[in-house]
């Protein structure tokens, strides 16, 4: 990579929803969704090839809204979720769906890429995540490594657990989960922890985090204060099942053990604006990617707080500037 | 004819020339002059001893001419003729030496013949007188054997009678208390005593004897145990004693323990001082009955002036407790240690008792007994000393210390070997950094206390600040004035505390006080006590506790109140230019510190001061940057953007931004400099209105709207601005108001455009955002050190807006100035 020259893909509109598709194992793959207002949105399929260090891209239709949220379901590759607003009389309202992917868009577009961008092909709408009754949503979660059934969305204060049936055209809620509180409490953002049997979730609203237990929708842990001002963004270490990173609006990324909340086991100061993500790498959970508004990613090497502190990677402790892929986070 | 040749030629003197001459003739030499005739085998010279006259006669006839062998000839007659005159001299006078010779010789043998005669008659004489003697010699003798043997039985006799009227005498002795004279008496007979108690009638003495002595060393013993009697009574009753074989070791140990029940009672007497000392004032008067209460029990003479003192406070203050130690306890101790020394160890010294180790192991128990004693006492004093919380009067602490180690300095001289008075040197450095230490948290806690009365005084203008600001900025300036002054008294109430805490802990090092020559007063306590665990300790605290403002608030969403952060970064400020290393040089000169071992140099401590009044001040951005971050945030999440009204005003949030900006820039403008900025151009407000008609932002607009270009067209622009225009919004400010206020500012503008990029925004939606974004620019270019920073960000602000907006219809210039204009 140090070699390579930067990779550069740029989209036509402003995005702010990016997932990797995980259940794609045999390419390197992104969906990005767009924000427009004006025009109809679009879900880009960027495969990056690591070894001719080229980018592939397709591109489908999303006519519903802009896209403020993304999730590719971990079983299935042609099926994913977004959160998306839709604005009809004078409105704006905030939707989920489960989408699946035209079975031919691989093949379809290769001729050529002019083309595609000109007549790309729609989404298949699989079925409404309905949730009028309880708010607009902000994000979808699917049941980390499972067989794309089930999925929570977080929708103002609650959360709701779905289940998908009749192959994924029909998606009921089995569960939900309220927060309640002083003042209008909102879920900003969470995540399904890959641990414990899929069986927590990590919810942040305001400046707290939550952990919820999905077998009897019950708060376990509240780290009240986890940031000074809101939390953007959290990430389960995929590799050590009680660990936990955050982000907000304070600058700061912190990474917590759930099991004891009063102190971050570290804080990272590094940005100097808001950080809106924090991810860990899947494989090397020493390596911590954070976005932040200041238009900088920094890669973080916390070799003392990842599975394995001896480490044997010996990589930069940070890779700032490394603003290639990621802009459209802006 | 002999020149050259004849050394002595030239002799002065004519004997010595005769000599010479006669030497010559008989072949003698002057010592050292011998082998001096290398050309004596010459049978022509005439002095040498192989002269052949026969050659020489033929040599000179053979050479010489006639007129030369006549003055060799005349020559030689004469030399002839001078020989001859020297020798008839020589023998003339030896001659008559030989004559009184003779006779002398002769004279004195006559003489010895009669001596000799008269010492044969005195050897007979003695012969005689021999004899004679012997034989007187021989006839007395039987009689002096027998006059021997008469007067050997006399002294037996009166020995014996000696012996027979002991008893008696002893008895008498004993009515009439001379015990020394019977004791003397009866150590006389106490050998033979011993040595014949076999025999029946001399056991009887003896045993007469020891009841009577045994009677008497229990008199002596009861003497002894009174006590009561003077020490010159005691002295003897223990030499006595001594005398009497008692045992030594015995002696000193009751000796020992009968000073300590007396010493004892003294400490006792000091500990009820104590410990009816509750810390509670209320308690003051049992406490004072208490003490008065017991102590006419205690056989001191402490009590009379305890209660004929009623002191104002009540109880005894430390100076009079440690008074009191020194003049009944130590001074007992010095007593005993005196008398003790002089009994057993000066006076056994002495004596035949020497022998028996008895100073050794005297001295030994009298150290074991002063040690123990007096770490006991030093427990009263230490548990004492710790009372003295209070650190109002440092000088009768440092009076009483200093009169507790002069006073030890007594018992120092009397017991050479003795650990007292170090371990009473050791208490008193004790007590020295302990106060130290007092010092420093009393200074903290005053601190802190400042601190407080700071954040009061800061609560009650604040208000006001708030009320009146809102009436108009300018009103503003004068209400919060006071908080140049708070920051001065603060500051000044400070450093008064300082220097009074070292003008008392100066008294620690007065020339007056004895322990101020001890080395550690001299060094470690002036570098390590004073200067590093004061008063390089309060800066650091100082310093320490101003971080942590920046810390705990940090999360909690600010608990301290941001004009008290203001303060403290001015003031950490102001000790990083000046004050510390005032402080530091007022220090060392009082102080005389002389550096043996490492300390905190000035630069360390300015460097922690100006990094915590940094670290305040970029908190203090923070702090007030999200106040009105806040703001702008709640303003522009909780509106529908995309139902709103056609704006007719500017947004009362914006107003309010205004104004708090405002109050804030007077509030800094109070304690820091205005600092640089940018050159306005010549008319910045004109400028404000045709910022949004620049070409970028037509050209932006422009992109935005055709529907022809569904590609943002400033897809380029937008990548180079990410690099080339990027802002840093939390960072690091400078100490001056212009750099402040900026960063405020861009924090909140930051926010602004963060907040209204996740939102969507109809028509008027976009119009109300372009009034209060000029709104904005018209009032914030002023506080900024670069305008184009406010420029941009609202720039970036509507642009933004317009982006998000679903019908992008931009108001008119004129209008928003008009709507502005309008408030």
């Amino acid at each position: 990579m140090e070699d390579d020259a930067p990779v550069i893909y740029g989209l036509e509109f402003q995005a702010r929803a990016l997932t990797a598709q995980t259940a794609e194992t045999d390419a390197v793959r992104f969906l990005v969704g767009t924000q427009s207002l004006k025009f109809d949105n679009q879900i880009h399929i960027i495969d990056f090839d690591d070894e001719n260090n080229i980018i592939n891209k397709n591109v489908l239709l999303h006519q519903a809204g802009e896209i403020w949220h993304i999730g590719a379901s971990p079983a299935d590759k042609a099926v994913l979720t977004t959160c998306y607003n839709k604005t009809s009389d004078s409105r704006v309202v905030s939707c989920a769906a489960v989408w699946r992917m035209p079975s031919d868009w691989e093949t379809g577009n290769h001729e050529s890429p002019d083309e595609s961008a000109h007549n790309p092909q729609t989404l298949e709408l699989l079925c409404h995540l309905d949730d009028s009754t309880h708010g607009n949503a902000a994000c979808v979660l699917w049941e980390p490594m499972g067989d794309g059934k089930r999925m929570i969305s977080l929708a103002d204060n609650h959360a709701l657990l779905w289940d998908l049936q009749e192959s994924s055209t029909q998606a009921t809620v089995s569960s939900t989960a309220t927060l309640e509180g002083k003042g209008q409490l909102k879920f900003t953002s969470g995540k399904w922890s890959p641990h414990h049997n899929c069986s927590q979730l990590a919810t942040a609203n305001d400046t707290a985090i939550r952990g919820w237990d999905l077998r009897t929708m019950s708060q376990i842990y509240c780290i009240e204060n986890a940031h000074g001002q809101l939390v953007r963004d959290l990430d389960f270490n995929p590799n050590r099942q009680y660990y936990l990173a955050s982000c907000g609006d304070d600058c700061k990324v912190k990474f917590w053990d759930v099991r004891s909340v009063q102190e971050p086991v570290k804080t990272l100061e590094e940005h100097s604006h808001w950080v809106w993500s924090v991810r860990y790498n899947h494989s090397h959970d020493q390596l911590v990617l954070t976005a932040s508004s200041d238009s900088r990613l920094i890669l973080s090497n916390m070799v003392s707080i990842s599975s394995e502190p001896f480490g044997h990677l010996v990589d930069d402790e940070e890779l700032s500037e490394g603003e290639e892929l990621h802009q459209e986070d802006k | 004819m002999d020149e050259g040749s004849v050394p002595v030629a030239e002799d002065p003197g004519r004997r010595r020339r005769v000599h010479g001459m006669l030497k010559l003739y008989y072949g003698l030499n002057e010592e050292g002059k011998a082998p001096e005739q290398p050309e004596s085998l010459d049978p022509c010279d005439i002095n040498g001893p192989h002269f052949d006259p026969e050659l020489y006669l033929n040599k000179l006839r053979r050479e010489c001419s006639l007129t030369e062998l006549m003055d060799q000839e005349t020559c030689m007659v004469r030399q002839i003729r001078s020989l001859d005159s020297d020798m008839q001299t020589l023998v003339y006078e030896n001659y008559n030496k030989f004559i009184s010779a003779t006779d002398t010789i002769r004279k004195m043998k006559n003489d010895f013949k009669k001596m000799e005669d008269e010492m044969d008659c005195l050897s007979a004489n003695m012969a005689a007188i021999t004899e004679f003697s012997a034989r007187i010699s021989g006839t007395l003798q039987d009689q002096h054997a027998q006059i021997t043997k008469l007067s050997g039985v006399h002294t037996l006799l009166r020995k014996l009678q000696f012996l027979f009227e002991l008893p008696a005498r002893l008895n008498k002795c004993l009515e009439l208390q001379a015990y020394a004279q019977a004791v003397n008496t009866h150590r006389r007979a106490r050998c033979v005593l011993q040595q014949y108690s076999h025999l029946p009638s001399f056991k009887g003495i003896q045993d007469d004897c020891h009841a009577i002595m045994d009677k008497l060393a229990q008199e002596l013993r009861q003497k002894f145990r009174d006590g009561g009697s003077s020490a010159k009574d005691l002295s003897e009753c223990v030499e006595l004693l001594l005398q009497l074989d008692e045992p030594a070791e015995e002696l000193c140990d009751k000796f020992l323990s009968h000073a300590r029940s007396r010493l004892e009672s003294d400490l006792q007497g000091l500990e009820a001082e104590i410990r009816p000392y509750p810390s509670t004032a209320t308690k003051d008067a049992s406490a004072h009955g208490l003490s008065s209460a017991t102590a006419p029990g205690s056989p001191t003479d402490g009590s009379p002036k305890n209660s004929s003192l009623p002191s104002p406070a009540s109880n005894t203050d430390i100076l009079e407790f440690i008074d009191r130690g020194c003049n009944e306890f130590v001074s007992s101790l010095c007593l005993v240690i005196t008398s003790y020394q002089e009994l057993f160890i000066n006076h056994a010294q002495k004596g035949e008792l020497a022998s028996k180790n008895i100073p050794q192991m005297a001295n030994g128990k009298l150290h074991a007994f002063v040690d123990d004693l007096a770490a006991r006492y030093f427990m009263l004093v230490e548990r004492r000393i710790q009372e003295e919380k209070g650190v109002g009067d440092n000088s009768l602490l440092v009076r009483a210390l200093d009169r507790f180690h002069r006073r030890l300095q007594a018992v120092a001289k009397l017991l050479p070997g003795s650990a007292v008075p170090n371990k009473g040197t050791e208490i008193v450095i004790r007590a020295a950094t302990e106060r130290v230490k007092q010092y420093l948290s009393a200074l903290q806690s005053f601190y802190m206390d400042s601190l407080t009365d700071v954040r009061q005084a800061l609560a009650t203008p604040r208000l006001s600040v708030a009320g009146t600001s809102v009436a108009g900025p300018a009103s503003g300036r004068d209400a919060p004035t006071s908080l140049p002054e708070l920051l001065s008294s603060l500051s000044a109430s400070i450093l008064n505390q300082i220097k009074s805490v070292l003008a008392s802990v100066h008294l620690f090092t007065a020339k007056d006080i004895t322990f101020s020559n001890k080395p550690y007063f001299k060094g470690e306590f002036c570098s390590q006590g004073v200067r590093e665990s004061l008063v390089v300790s309060f800066i650091k605290f100082v310093c320490q506790s101003s971080r942590q403002f920046c810390e705990t608030a940090g999360d909690k969403g600010g608990s301290t109140p941001p004009a008290l952060l203001l303060l403290l970064s001015r003031l950490c400020l102001d000790y990083e230019t000046s004050t510390i290393s005032y402080i530091l040089t007022l220090t060392d000169e009082q102080f005389l510190v002389q550096h043996h071992s490492p300390v905190t140099p000035v630069t360390t401590l300015c460097a922690e001061a100006r990094e915590a009044a940094q670290k305040l001040l970029n908190h203090y951005v923070k702090v007030q940057g999200l106040i009105i971050s806040q703001m702008l945030r709640k303003s522009v999440e909780t509106r529908d953007w995309v139902n709103t009204i056609e704006p007719r005003n500017v947004r009362a949030v914006m107003k309010r931004v205004v104004e708090d900006t405002t109050s804030i820039d007077v509030q800094v403008g109070l304690l820091y400099e205005e600092g640089v900025r940018k050159a306005h151009s010549s008319d910045s407000s004109k400028r404000t209105f045709s910022v949004y008609s620049s070409s970028r932002q037509q050209a932006r607009y422009a992109a935005s709207y055709t529907p022809s270009a569904p590609m943002d067209t400033n897809l380029l622009s937008n990548i180079h601005k990410l690099f080339s225009e990027r802002i840093d919004i939390f960072s690091s400010v400078e100490f001056n108001k212009v750099s402040v206020m900026t960063g405020i500012i861009k924090i909140s503008l930051k926010t602004f455009l963060e907040c209204v990029r996740l939102r969507t925004f109809g028509r008027y939606g976009l119009q109300q955002i372009q009034v209060d974004c000029h709104y904005l620019q018209m009032y914030l270019w002023r506080f900024v050190s670069d305008e184009n920073l406010v420029h941009f960000l609202l720039d970036e602000i509507v642009g933004s807006a317009a982006h998000r907006c679903l019908d992008p219809a931009p108001m008119e210039q004129s209008v928003i100035e008009v709507i502005c204009e309008r408030g």
